[in-house]
């Protein structure tokens, strides 16, 4: 049996001697979609930057796809997805030169940048600058970004920000086809209705602590 | 490393040729404090050529603390520093690709500065130029070398326009110093013969912190 994508254990990270996540555990096997709830300031994006390797844990144990995420960060990281609060793309390339830049730093051929630009149906915009993108279409360049490599995990914060209800609806369908191909997504969100088609997990933030379930 | 690097650097010149900002900004900042010094000495032609090498290195320094800035907000910009770093790259690799952006950038600052400096100091380019482009590519490399390491420390304060100048400034004297007697040494007719001391000082310079920053640069862009 595979091990899972992530097991955290005890995770601790403060702040300039602020806790911000306690005692977190979460363990994610591959397919799964965990979504994270909690207010603001529950500590969502730490968590999320922990499992990214952005941030390192105070204390407690990662593992990541079987790897101590401390001791192997360049194990695990070639196997991460990460779209944050922001594209992570250059508003001056186009979406085309954003996905090939990243593609020759992940040694990523140019079919596959075809096969993630018709996925995210941005094929007919991909010769535009970035920055004549609407929301939605940028946020889904980020995911093309993001799953260029084939990841074994996604990290999505706050995924639905700024996007209408067609552009979620859209952006729902895209996370769908990832999960069926075996890739675990973790996100947070505050509106857990948007994903419901995607019949996640839930687990929510409260003083740091993780809980299953809604609040 | 050298693919990744090479992809940064490319990745980081398609941006500048496409939108000019960081070139435009830091050559119209060095024709401006070129004319400043110039006029405010009102030196004769005769003295014009002894201030030729401070005019030089405080403008490369000044702009050079400009252009710096400008390629850490790049990746800060839409957070594309954090999708960078999860991801494969080794950041040692992110340090040279941005290096060489760099030294590129201030390279061609120089190559217009420069010419507007001699014609308004009175400076005989002609036979100090070989020279005189060796030691400026030496204390460019040294000043891009510290700059690009403590330039992305900076950009994750918010404070960054004033904490970078004071982080800097101060271990940038070396190379300052051997910049300037270089120059004088060069324009005065010696030759790179005649600044071998300073020549040592710049290459030294240029091999301790490139080295640095490609050995430290993890610790400063990761958190």
């Amino acid at each position: 049996m595979a091990a899972p994508v992530v097991v955290a254990r005890g995770l601790r990270r403060e702040y300039a001697g602020v806790p911000v996540l306690v005692a977190v555990d979460l363990e994610v096997a591959a397919g799964d979609c965990v979504v994270l709830l909690g207010s603001n300031g529950a500590g969502k994006t730490t968590l999320l930057r922990v499992l990214a390797t952005l941030l390192r844990p105070s204390g407690g144990a990662l593992q990541l796809f079987g790897h101590d995420a401390a001791r192997r960060p360049a194990a695990v990281r070639a196997q991460l997805g990460w779209v944050g609060h922001e594209t992570g793309c250059y508003p001056d390339l186009t979406g085309r030169e954003n996905l090939r830049f990243h593609a020759r730093l992940h040694a990523v051929d140019d079919a596959r940048i075809a096969e993630c630009l018709a996925w995210s149906g941005l094929d007919g915009a991909a010769d535009r600058p970035l920055r004549t993108y609407s929301r939605g279409m940028a946020q889904r360049l980020a995911l093309a970004r993001a799953l260029l490599p084939r990841p074994g995990l996604l990290l999505l914060d706050e995924p639905f920000t700024g996007l209408d209800a067609d552009a979620s609806a859209r952006l729902v369908g895209l996370l769908a086809t990832v999960r069926a191909e075996g890739t675990a997504i973790v996100m947070s969100t505050h509106d857990p209705a948007r994903v419901d088609e995607l019949s996640p997990r839930t687990a929510t933030l409260a003083r740091g602590r993780l809980r299953e379930g809604r609040a | 490393m050298i693919g990744s690097a090479l992809a940064i650097l490319a990745k980081d010149l398609r941006i500048e040729t496409r939108t000019r900002e960081g070139l435009t900004s830091i050559v119209v900042l060095g024709v401006l404090l070129v004319l400043v010094f110039s006029v405010a000495h009102d030196p004769t032609p005769s003295e014009a050529p002894r201030l030729a090498p401070a005019v030089i290195w405080v403008t490369f320094t000044f702009t050079g603390l400009l252009a710096i800035q400008r390629s850490f907000v790049v990746e800060r910009e839409q957070d594309c520093l954090a999708a960078l770093l999860v991801g494969p790259l080794d950041p040692a690799a992110l340090y040279v690709g941005k290096l060489l952006g760099n030294v590129i950038l201030l390279a061609a600052m120089q190559a217009m500065v420069l010419p507007l400096t001699a014609l308004l100091l009175h400076v005989e380019l002609a036979g100090a130029l070989p020279g005189l482009i060796v030691v400026l590519l030496l204390g460019n490399l040294g000043f891009a070398a510290l700059a690009t390491l403590f330039g992305a420390v900076a950009v994750r304060v918010r404070a960054r326009e004033v904490l970078l100048p004071v982080l800097l400034l101060p271990l940038l004297v070396p190379v300052l110093v051997g910049g300037v007697k270089a120059t004088a040494a060069v324009l005065a007719g010696e030759g790179l013969a005649g600044a071998t001391q300073a020549i040592g000082m710049l290459g030294a310079f240029d091999v301790i912190f490139t080295t640095a920053g490609v050995l430290l640069f993890e610790q400063v862009v990761r958190d």
